[in-house]
């Protein structure tokens, strides 16, 4: 991205994503709401997070020609692994499914949730897991407290070093805190307080907290801490701000309304919606509540480590007829993407191949993340029960990551999000604005928020690409 | 009793039931009496009473069952609560499980069978399912 003029002088910003494989940057002007420059270097978190970041900061400078004075410089990361969380909590639809929400939410890889009393073999697994942070959870408030102190005198005993997250029955604080004191505890409000009530935002926040006094350092990417202000959040968590952000807008400017972002990276598709999803008039809702602002995460959806899975779950026949190939070259098209995992498509087949995975990984993860209806039959008529979110009547739904943007046709993979009548039951958006994230700022100005709101919405507001109103010509421009 | 004391009690309409007044004057007078009550309202599977008294460690399940369909939905209720280690909860079922031609009698043999401590017949009033609570919970 080329910037004209000089850049000394305007004020701006810098916001830097370790990645898991690349250190991305992006430079904002506040003033003008728009980007500066783009510069992107290899994520080199295991060895010295600096000679990437220094590579990435030269990366930017040539395409802005120098580099102006930022007046923030904040950054999120999911390197070296992400933010690798275990949860725990009792049982394994309430609390258990209330603590998964929680760490999601924040933002975190999640890599195995437990519930009921932990066993020697579950803390053996959790140790072999080793996670970043353990979320403690189990009991309404003045409910259950035996399983939660169990569980947190076998984290006690346990070799664990790493940081836990108390956010299970208020009555049984105390107890755990006194059983984990030779652990790093952090106590917080329960994420189910009372029966099917959903309380995420507080353990939300204390996982972020502890990510920011203690993960940073841990992952060493405090190594780098001359070269940006802040760490504020895993990268998921900060797309998570950002579409938040678009979506409420702030006093004064509209947001985009009720909306879900998608985005199919390459070892998970994460969906992330911002929406009530309250039941249609007269559906009876059914399990447990769900946040509003709300991820997830299909780890056997990837468009290059999970490709073999997607392939599974969609089936090569399908795979192949969407892509126009014969199964024996989508096959053999699977295995090159499998072994090779940096591949990017080099010929017009392996462009339809890839087009073909994105599209069904989109298809199946907001089927996942999309509450469904069923109509029970009784003995005064039929009623109808929901399960999750209606997102039926959402706003927009914004694509992003890198196989949306490197798509020929972004509009037809996103379009794999909507409303199918072969799926009556699935309450997928109907009819949403598609737009696609396709400066990769939603990151960004999740980041962003947090010290100049204002301009991060403006700079999100006019940085989304629309494809409904996409000249052909335009779309070809960007292919 | 202080809110912290007070002691949980799940309600709720079992099955493909959507019945829920009786039940919600059920709920809201044993609010009154000092109860702390999870109530699931209609159209509630027999796992979902389980999984709510668990949690909530509550100390009594009190199943409705409006429309004929009792006896079935609440087969097997006494082992679902053993199978999540809740062995002595206390349950009731009430509403209208009397179904056809049977007597009440038979009716509530069926159901203590089944492993309930109690089934309250039709037109049963509230203060009578509060004499049952404060007889039948052990003493905190």
């Amino acid at each position: 991205m080329a910037c004209p003029g000089p850049v000394a002088r305007v004020s701006a910003a810098l916001l830097i994503d370790f990645g898991s494989t690349y250190t991305k940057l992006r430079a904002v002007d506040l003033e003008r709401r728009r980007i500066i420059g783009a510069g992107q270097g290899p994520s080199t978190v295991a060895s010295d997070v600096m000679l990437g970041m220094k590579a990435a900061l030269g990366d930017l400078e040539r395409h802005c020609g120098g580099l102006p004075r930022f007046r923030h410089r904040l950054a999120s990361s999911s390197a070296a692994g992400g933010l690798r969380m275990v949860t725990i909590g009792l049982v394994r639809e309430l609390t258990a499914e209330a603590a998964r929400q929680a760490a999601l939410g924040a933002g975190a890889k999640l890599v195995g949730s437990f519930a009921y009393r932990l066993t020697a073999a579950d803390l053996a697994q959790i140790a072999a897991l080793r996670p970043d942070i353990v979320l403690l959870a189990g009991g309404t408030d003045g409910g259950n407290s035996e399983v939660v102190l169990h569980n947190a005198a076998a984290l006690a005993s346990g070799a664990l070093e790493c940081p836990i997250v108390f956010a299970g029955n208020r009555d049984a604080a105390d107890d755990a805190r006194r059983l984990l004191a030779a652990k790093a505890l952090a106590c917080t409000e329960n994420v189910m307080p009372a029966f099917n009530v959903l309380n995420v935002e507080p353990a939300r926040a204390a996982i972020r907290q502890v990510f920011i006094e203690r993960i940073v350092h841990a992952k060493g990417i405090d190594r780098a801490a001359a070269e940006f202000d802040a760490v504020l959040m895993p990268t998921p968590a900060a797309v998570l701000e950002g579409a938040r952000l678009v979506a409420d807008g702030l006093p004064g400017i509209r947001g985009l309304g009720d909306l879900l972002v998608v985005d199919p990276g390459g070892a998970t598709t994460d969906v992330h919606s911002v929406a009530s999803g309250e039941p249609a008039p007269g559906a009876i809702p059914q399990g447990l509540p769900e946040p509003r602002v709300k991820r997830t995460v299909e780890g056997d959806l990837g468009m290059r480590h999970n490709a073999a899975t997607i392939v599974a779950a969609a089936g090569l026949e399908a795979i192949a007829r969407d892509a126009g190939l014969e199964p024996a070259r989508a096959g053999a098209l699977l295995a090159q993407v499998s072994a090779d995992v940096e591949r990017l498509p080099a010929s017009a087949e392996e462009t339809a191949f890839d087009q073909a995975l994105a599209r069904a990984a989109v298809k199946i993860a907001v089927r996942r993340h999309c509450g469904t209806t069923e109509t029970v039959y009784t003995t005064t008529g039929s009623v109808t029960v929901q399960r999750g979110k209606d997102l039926s009547r959402i706003d927009a739904v914004i694509g992003t990551g890198g196989a949306l943007v490197a798509s020929p046709d972004p509009r037809a993979v996103l379009r794999m999000a909507l409303a199918d009548p072969a799926e009556p039951l699935a309450l997928r958006p109907r009819a949403p604005r598609l737009l696609l994230d396709r400066e990769y700022l939603l990151y960004a100005c999740g980041l962003l928020q947090s010290v100049e709101p204002q301009a991060a919405l403006e700079l999100a507001l006019g940085h989304l690409a629309d494809l409904d109103h996409e000249t052909a010509r335009e779309r070809a421009r960007h292919a | 009793m202080t809110a912290g004391l007070a002691r949980t009690i799940v309600t709720g309409v079992i099955g493909s039931d959507t019945h829920i007044v009786g039940n919600r004057i059920l709920t809201m007078a044993l609010e009154k009496a000092g109860y702390k009550v999870v109530a699931l309202g209609a159209l509630t599977p027999a796992a979902d009473f389980v999984r709510a008294a668990v949690e909530t460690r509550a100390e009594a399940i009190l199943v409705s069952s409006l429309y004929g369909q009792g006896e079935l939905d609440c087969r097997g209720f006494r082992d679902l609560c053993v199978e999540a280690g809740l062995e002595d909860i206390l349950l009731y079922a009430g509403g209208n499980l009397v179904v056809g031609k049977r007597s009440w009698d038979e009716t509530e043999e069926t159901f203590l069978k089944m492993g309930f401590d109690r089934a309250a017949p039709p037109g049963t009033r509230a203060e009578t399912v509060l004499e049952w609570l404060a007889r039948d919970l052990s003493p905190a």
